[in-house]
């Protein structure tokens, strides 16, 4: 297992939004049904976590600086929430954390247990390092059958070849762990104000929990 | 012929043209984060008595780097909601102060607010229960006058 490494940011990018970061970390793991003690784990997540935390939750520094981010980039976070308080509403409407196997698991625990998001795609289907920039006009998300085109401007995530997410948006299916993965590419963005140290933590929880040898 | 009111300086639309942006950019944003932090304040301090509800801007459209103009824009959003908030949270505030006092009045004075009632919400206080001016005795203290404030039980008992 190596450590996460930062990606590039584009410079129009990093003049507008200069502690904004993308970080990434490899790691060996498949996808697969969640083995019991992450079920229970949810499961006391679910407890410990009721309406008034939801609540309060855009008050905490964490969830805040990524409802500001979401801001400053033309989001509404009370239209399209942030994945915190998207994993917060979810928990509220289903009555728990329900779990929807061993990656959607893991990447809902380290959003929920630090605030901080994270996305995976297929390694395997990853060319070079990841970073975020702008889409140009003749991009499209993901490659293949599946990719359909982006709006020019939009902040995508990308690699050598061209984009495969939008940022804060599910990663293109192409490119998404699928059961032929053996190695993921775990991706996480650090809002601005959002302290390194919770990046690696979600990082790190989640490939502790991707870890089921 | 003398200028008792002395013209208004011309501003000079060109100025401001060739100024570098950046720093206004800049400017807009930290106040859309003071404004998303003040708005954040007053939606919890809401909770759980007053329900507010947090209307979206829209015109979403997905992240991108904003023009000073829609950041601007982003800004004046912001205010317009802060401002609804925090009306309907000082409206609020006036109402339980309201029924302070009539709850006050009531226990001075029973016999003036007959029937009255006023629940715990209504003056801000969590819980169950609320306050009732009835007569003590029932028949024989309304004819006689006898009237006493009383607070119900608390919270039904889960089933």
């Amino acid at each position: 297992m190596t450590d996460p490494e930062l990606g590039w940011i584009d410079p129009r990018v990093a003049e507008e939004l200069p502690r904004l970061r993308l970080w990434e970390l490899r790691v060996e793991a498949r996808d697969g049904p969640s083995p019991p003690t992450m079920r229970e784990r949810l499961r006391l997540l679910s407890d410990r976590f009721h309406g008034a935390k939801a609540i309060a939750m855009r008050r905490e520094p964490v969830p805040h600086a990524y409802r500001v981010l979401f801001r400053h980039l033309g989001i509404d976070p009370d239209e399209d929430r942030t994945p915190v308080e998207a994993a917060a509403l979810a928990r509220l409407r289903h009555g728990g954390f329900q779990s929807q196997g061993l990656l959607a698991d893991a990447l809902l625990l380290a959003v929920i247990e630090t605030g901080v998001p994270v996305w995976a795609l297929d390694d395997a289907k990853v060319e070079g390092g990841l970073g975020i920039r702008p889409s140009t006009g003749t991009e499209s998300l993901g490659r293949g059958e599946l990719a359909h085109d982006v709006v020019p401007g939009r902040l995508v995530v990308a690699d050598d070849h061209g984009p495969l997410a939008q940022l804060f948006g599910d990663v293109a299916p192409e490119h998404a762990v699928s059961a032929e993965t053996t190695a993921m590419r775990l991706f996480s963005v650090q809002a601005p104000g959002v302290p390194g140290i919770h990046v690696e933590e979600a990082l790190w929880t989640c490939t502790e929990a991707l870890d089921t040898t | 012929m003398v200028v008792l009111d002395a013209p208004f300086p011309v501003v000079d639309p060109r100025i401001g043209e060739d100024v570098d942006e950046g720093a206004a950019r800049r400017t807009l944003r930290e106040q859309i984060a003071r404004l998303e932090r003040q708005l954040g304040d007053a939606v919890v301090s809401a909770f759980p008595q007053t329900r507010l509800e947090i209307r979206p801007a829209g015109g979403g459209g997905g992240p991108r780097m904003l023009s000073l103009g829609e950041l601007e824009r982003q800004r004046d959003g912001l205010e317009v909601r802060l401002r609804e908030v925090r009306s309907v949270l000082e409206a609020r505030g006036a109402e339980v102060e309201r029924n302070r006092v009539l709850l006050e009045r009531m226990l001075l004075e029973p016999k003036r607010y007959k029937f009255a009632r006023l629940h715990r919400a209504d003056v801000d206080m969590g819980g169950c229960g609320a306050w009732q001016v009835r007569p003590r005795l029932g028949l024989i203290g309304m004819l006689m006058g006898w009237w006493q404030v009383k607070l119900s039980s608390g919270c039904p008992l889960a089933t």
